[in-house]
């Protein structure tokens, strides 16, 4: 078992042996690039029709299920769908608006895509298995990469010259730079507790066992939980997912910044935010859920990168059944949610994680009520905040323009 | 608190989710090529022309009198009238449609000149796939593709149908009560020839061809 857990890596070993010593490093970084390319656009292709179907039967509908094996009966569940779907977008016309910016515009896209590769290169997917595997930066390159599609999502806005495209940039960035910060903080919690920005080290250190047969993941702690649940709203806020996907409302923006794209350069952003996701859920299952550890003792003989790969299909279910469950924000209660709870939260987070630390030696009846307790006061204190706002609507005008009931049914 | 109604709202989901694969009412989808909604008594798609007895040429109900045509707000139907007449189900002579055209890329299925037809002729189908690769000539439907026996009128619509049939036998019934009373008065008035005053015959003669051409006039 422990062959076919490095197997990959074995792989890459035998195939860089092949080449003079002098280009391995080049070769071996070449075939981490092959691979990613490979295996994250690929999951992001299933992922739009696994999208489309599991949102369809959400609303009760069957969903795409005719694409296939053209030219055959054989329908594959529309599984064929992304197939189609992307010879579409490829074959489709390129418009330019004709006072856009051209070369931002063109630019744009692959500004989106290529900090999202990049993101994905430091992310571990299974033991030993991180492409880039910085031992003192892992996670400041991360969040560092990351911020770089916000100015993506401005070029496109700006270069497009339309309306819409430009709010739904104002919105993205605005959104962006608040919810950074609650992304950054609550994961902080998890650089003091690890000691280390080294994603791949911070994996291993989830390796630990606790209660006989758990791994000791993060999210298994008070500081984790919180941390957890926190980072992943900031984390669907970063890749614009539905609660949060103001910047590109089509009920709004028609389509937010990526407005005036179309054919394959409105793949490429699509592209990019997926690949955004994918970076983003498999960072929060670094940092939290144990990165490529099992959860049991008993379940380590599954490879290390199934875990991984598993645990980002979880991932990416959730935020599709996050999408079809929950209606979209206005920009007022989005920003009052980044910064009047999210922000708060993280840094009480932050203090519990400290106390956390202190209390190392304490008993664990005494620690944990402590520190859930430090958690749960703010908590409910801040959201009987947002409940004192956010009261019953009140339809005033359709209230007043009501006739008044019981009476008129009184007379003659 | 903040999170209990997101909690509820993704169970709510969840339970949508799993019950599209187990109960019916959560997943009403139809997927229509392969299966198929039986359709009301009520659908009406576009017309057709009701014809009696087996042969269409001939048992066509239509008179070409062309109130439909003039009717039709899309101005959709181009009727011609025949040359010649012949006789319809009362016994009368009628012309016919020498040529009579629905054009079903424009009709928008109004049903206003089943509505204005005084001989039951023109009644709605349920038919409505008539996808073509020839957008000219493949919706331009002429009497032939249009004419229907009655007896497809009666499965369609079988209340519509059975109306029909009263009117129409009303009808029939009121033309033999007219032939009878004319050809009693038509007797009396050759008795009364054939008797006392040869000087009254001139009028009798125009009386006696009237039941024969008369068409009946526009219902106003």
């Amino acid at each position: 078992m422990a062959s076919l857990d490095q197997i990959f890596v074995a792989l890459k070993d035998w195939l860089v042996a092949f080449v003079p010593v002098a280009l391995q490093p080049l070769a071996g970084a070449l075939l981490s690039i092959v691979a990613i390319m490979a295996v994250f656009p690929g999951i992001f292709a299933l992922t739009t029709v696994v999208e489309r179907k599991l949102l369809a039967r959400f609303q009760n509908r069957p969903g795409p299920n005719r694409v296939g094996i053209p030219l055959t009966k054989i329908r594959l569940a529309g599984f064929g769908q992304f197939a189609a779907d992307g010879i579409k977008s490829l074959t489709k016309e390129d418009i330019v608006p004709r006072n856009a910016d051209r070369i931002v515009h063109f630019v744009a896209p692959f500004v989106l895509v290529a900090p999202a590769f990049l993101s994905l290169s430091v992310v571990p997917v299974g033991r030993n298995m991180a492409a880039l595997d910085f031992r003192e930066t892992g996670l400041l390159f991360f969040f560092a990469v990351g911020a770089a599609t916000e100015l993506s999502v401005f070029m496109a806005g700006w270069s497009s010259r339309n309306k819409y495209s430009l709010l739904g940039a104002m919105r993205g960035i605005a959104q962006m730079l608040s919810y950074e910060l609650p992304l950054i903080l609550s994961s902080l919690v998890v650089v003091m507790m690890a000691g280390t920005l080294s994603l791949a080290t911070i994996a291993e250190r989830q390796s630990g066992v606790q209660w006989g047969v758990v791994h000791s993941w993060h999210v298994f702690t008070p500081w984790g939980f919180a941390g957890f649940l926190i980072f992943l709203t900031a984390a669907c806020a970063e890749s614009n997912r539905t609660p949060f996907d103001l910047p590109e409302a089509e009920s709004e923006l028609v389509a937010g910044y990526f407005t005036e794209y179309s054919g394959f350069k409105f793949a490429l952003f699509f592209l990019g935010e997926y690949l955004g996701m994918f970076a983003i859920s498999g960072v929060a299952i670094t940092l939290f859920l144990g990165g490529w550890n099992a959860p049991f003792t008993f379940l380590d003989w599954v490879p290390s990168w199934m875990w991984f790969f598993g645990k980002l299909v979880g991932f990416i279910l959730f935020f599709i059944w996050l999408r079809a469950t929950l209606p979209r924000l206005r920009v007022d209660q989005l920003m009052d949610l980044a910064w009047k709870f999210m922000l708060p939260m993280s840094l009480v987070n932050l203090v519990v994680a400290g106390v956390w630390h202190l209390a190392a030696s304490w008993p664990h009846l005494l620690r944990w009520p402590l520190c859930v307790a430090i958690l749960a006061l703010p908590y409910w204190l801040l959201s009987r905040g947002f409940q004192t706002r956010f009261k019953t609507r009140t339809y005033r005008f359709a209230e007043e323009s009501r006739p008044a009931p019981a009476t008129a049914a009184a007379g003659p | 608190m903040i999170g209990i109604g997101i909690a509820k709202g993704l169970v709510q989901t969840a339970r949508n989710l799993l019950g599209t694969y187990t109960d019916k009412d959560r997943l009403p989808t139809i997927e229509y090529p392969e299966e198929r909604q039986a359709l009301t008594e009520a659908t009406r798609q576009f017309p057709f022309l009701v014809h009696d007895g087996d042969d269409p040429a001939k048992g066509l109900r239509c008179v070409a009198c062309q109130i439909c045509e003039k009717e039709c707000p899309p101005k959709c139907i181009y009727i011609v009238k025949s040359r010649d007449k012949r006789v319809d189900y009362k016994g009368q002579m009628q012309f016919y449609p020498a040529t009579f055209d629905i054009d079903y890329s424009v009709c928008m299925s109004c049903q206003i000149c089943v509505e204005v037809c005084p001989f039951e002729s023109i009644k709605m189908d349920t038919e409505f796939e008539f996808s073509t690769a020839d957008r000219f000539r493949g919706l331009l439907f002429d009497k032939h593709r249009l004419a229907k026996s009655d007896a497809h009128y009666h499965r369609i619509h079988p209340t519509d149908a059975a109306e029909s049939d009263a009117v129409m036998a009303a009808e029939r019934a009121k033309a033999e009560a007219k032939a009878k009373a004319d050809a009693e008065a038509k007797a009396k008035a050759a008795a009364a020839k054939l008797a006392p005053t040869p000087a009254a015959s001139p009028e009798a003669q125009m009386e006696a061809p009237k039941p024969g051409s008369d068409t009946p006039t526009m219902p106003m």
